[in-house]
């Protein structure tokens, strides 16, 4: 592998002694990098994540360099003399104009800043809840892990749509409070793996050394059994992204979510309700980056959890072989 | 339970003494509301007294309440009954956090080198656990003193950043001990440290707590179902059946004369290393299964396999004290001790001895085999 000669060069340093180090061990972060490199799916959704990146942080230039406002309508260029939207291609409109003639494309780039700020956000406080309940309900067990397992359990089966409906017509649509109903409803599925997993390591004799040492709980816990779940709390967190991506439009779509004229994908999609095929870029272009976009952090997702795990090596060798010569 | 005095008060101080010691597991039943049904005695009374700067060795086969015991001892369990004094302090009943600053006059070392390392922590934060939860050092200096510690235990200071993966059984065993030494504990409970070894490990894991235990005046109490490793590390020996302890005696006396039953089976059951002197040895066979200790049998609680076994035993359970003859420290619960000389058979002994005796009036079948073990 690639990887293992660029160590073993990197780490001869001049002041030590190469040969006499001999073979460097590599830590685990080094194999999952060693493994997602051969995989060429991996690969290419994170050139994509890291595309859709750039575009979002690239929304104010696009948005200087065109001139173009994302919420304000162009009234002298955006349209065509019968006030009509302007198809991709047109001069400075790379994807078009909408109805009100504002530029495509600014608008996708900055719906691409709220669909990444949303997704991750969102994902990295249902993480933290999610890893924090997990932990106590399956460390302590008993009626802490009762209660807390019913309410993760509650929370699984409950009409998201509807509770959103509910806390939007009480508070107001706003940008927080989707944030917040996204982590509030994806916590319970990392919370239910992290418990999994807590119950069967707090059995491990190395909590029992913990003990003896006089280690608290709270240790026990976050130093001891947490890096033992880094793994799967991982994949879950790669998956639950594009998901919270999608709960986000579907939030906007309905008019839940990000408020107009603040442009997001969903509400993007929303607006070209009704337009049918005479202005088919309205809906087309806020589409296919949010297929992509979702995608690829599905892929991702998999692909981490392929590498996170030895025993996919076989499957990866099974695929390789599979292929057409 | 009467308060026995099972070490003379002349011979040396005692560190560590449990009086009593009860270990009871709850079984429950039930759905939705679970109740009692019953508990397992796993550790049954046991008193028993470690000495500062000895090895008391502690034998008995699987399940008999070994591991428990030690748990116990380290306060990992609540106590069910009886009184653990450390030190002069009693640690019987206090809580997890009034226990901490006991934490670092004992330590434990585990049977299981794999189990017992954190397999994604670094040996480096592994061994300075200890130091960290107990804050005795920081930074560099935690650094420096873990790696002096790699050192004493003769594991290379450079492979701080390992994990516990890549190293093999024996320096993973190694990690558990610098780990035991970190805070300069003045007991450590050895729980079966080298079962889980290869034989040649085996001696250098039991050299290495052999030059710890002089180097730093430790007291050990030495775990182990090994016969032969026991009586190599022990100063004193403790036999345990089922939850109690059946003899206490110094090793030597221990192994030339085993006064209870259950002791001489054991030592008649140690693997000879010899074919002919095997061959030689009474074996005593006991018959039967180790009781459950759900529901242990009344009186001597090996009275259900005991050759020697009569009707008093099955009534009154006999308390440890000196046979007749044997010094103070040498200790017994039985009734009727195996006297010196006395040979314990049993009839399943007496099977073997009609089939060694088929095997020498069948001359083709005999001589065959003969010829095969004399080459």
């Amino acid at each position: 592998m690639s990887l293992s000669t660029v160590e073993v060069s990197t780490a001869a340093a001049p002041t030590e002694d190469a040969a006499a180090k001999g073979i460097q061990g590599r830590t685990p972060l080094q194999l999952v990098v060693a493994r997602l490199r051969t995989d060429r799916v991996a690969i290419a959704s994170i050139v994509m994540i890291l595309l859709i990146v750039l575009l979002a942080i690239c929304a104010p230039l696009i948005a200087h360099v065109t001139g173009h406002s994302p919420t304000e309508a162009n009234v002298d260029t955006g349209t065509d003399a019968n006030g009509q939207p302007l198809p991709p291609g047109s001069a400075g409109y790379l994807l078009g104009t909408d109805n009100l003639g504002r530029d495509i494309l600014v608008r996708i780039a900055y719906g691409a800043q709220i669909s990444l700020l949303v997704g991750v956000l969102a994902t990295a406080i249902a993480t933290v809840i999610g890893v924090v309940v997990g932990l106590f309900a399956g460390y302590y067990g008993g009626w802490l892990d009762s209660i807390l397992a019913r309410i993760m359990d509650v929370v699984l089966s409950f009409p998201y749509v509807l509770f959103a409906i509910v806390l939007v017509s009480v508070f107001g649509a706003s940008l927080p409070l989707t944030i917040l109903v996204i982590a509030f409803f994806s916590f319970a599925a990392i919370g239910r793996i992290v418990r999994g997993q807590a119950l069967s390591q707090r059995e491990k004799e190395y909590v029992e050394a913990a003990h003896s040492l006089g280690a608290g709980d709270i240790r026990i816990m976050f130093v001891d059994i947490l890096p033992n779940l880094v793994a799967p709390v991982i994949v879950l967190a790669t998956l639950l992204i594009p998901a919270a991506i999608i709960f986000e439009a579907t939030l906007s779509f309905l008019g839940l979510g990000v408020e107009p004229p603040t442009p997001s994908w969903g509400n993007m999609l929303s607006d070209a309700e009704g337009v049918g095929f005479q202005a088919w870029w309205f809906y087309i272009f806020p589409m296919l980056f949010l297929l992509a976009t979702t995608l690829s952090f599905n892929l991702l997702g998999d692909a981490v959890r392929d590498a996170l795990d030895p025993r996919t090596e076989r499957i990866f060798a099974a695929r390789r072989k599979r292929k057409p010569v | 339970m009467p308060e026995l005095d099972i070490v003379p008060s002349t011979d040396g101080e005692v560190l560590l003494r449990a009086e009593g010691l009860v270990k009871h597991f709850p079984l429950k039943e039930g759905i939705f509301f679970k109740h009692q049904v019953g508990s397992v005695k796993a550790v049954d009374g046991v008193t028993l007294a470690v000495r500062r700067g000895e090895t008391l060795g502690l034998v008995g086969e699987t399940g008999c309440g070994k591991s428990t015991l030690a748990r116990s001892i380290m306060r990992l369990y609540p106590l069910t009954a009886g009184r653990l004094i450390f030190d002069g302090a009693d640690l019987s009943t206090l809580s997890r956090s009034r226990m901490r600053p006991y934490r670092r006059g004992m330590q434990m070392i585990f049977q299981d080198p794999y189990g017992s390392l954190n397999p994604r922590r670094r040996v480096g934060s592994i061994i300075g656990d200890p130091l960290a939860i107990h804050k005795m050092a920081k930074g560099a200096g935690r650094t420096k003193r873990v790696q002096e510690l790699m050192e004493v235990v003769g594991l290379n200071p450079e492979h701080y950043n390992r994990f516990p993966a890549e190293f093999s059984g024996g320096q993973r065993q190694r990690i558990g001990v610098a780990r035991a030494l970190a805070l300069h504990p003045k007991l450590i409970v050895c729980d079966e440290p080298v079962s889980a070894l290869d034989v040649s490990i085996q001696a250098q894991i039991i050299n290495l707590l052999d030059d710890l235990q002089a180097e730093f005046g430790l007291t050990y109490l030495f775990i182990a179902h090994d016969l032969s490793v026991v009586q190599h590390v022990s100063d004193r020996v403790a036999v345990m059946y089922l939850g109690k302890l059946v003899e206490v005696a110094d090793v030597k006396d221990l192994y030339s004369t085993p006064r209870h039953p259950y002791t001489n089976a054991l030592l008649s059951a140690s693997v000879v290393a010899d074919p002919d002197k095997a061959r030689s040895r009474d074996r005593i066979i006991l018959s039967g299964d180790v009781p459950s200790p759900i529901n242990p049998p009344s009186g001597c609680r090996f009275h259900t396999r005991c050759p020697k076994a009569q009707a008093l035993c099955s009534t009154e359970e006999p308390q440890l004290r000196s046979a007749a003859g044997d010094p103070a420290s040498h200790q017994t619960a039985c009734h009727f001790p195996v006297a010196d000389g006395e040979k314990l058979a049993s009839e399943k002994a007496a099977i073997l001895h009609a089939v060694e005796g088929f095997l020498a009036e069948a001359p083709s079948v005999g001589a065959g085999s003969r010829e095969a073990s004399a080459t």
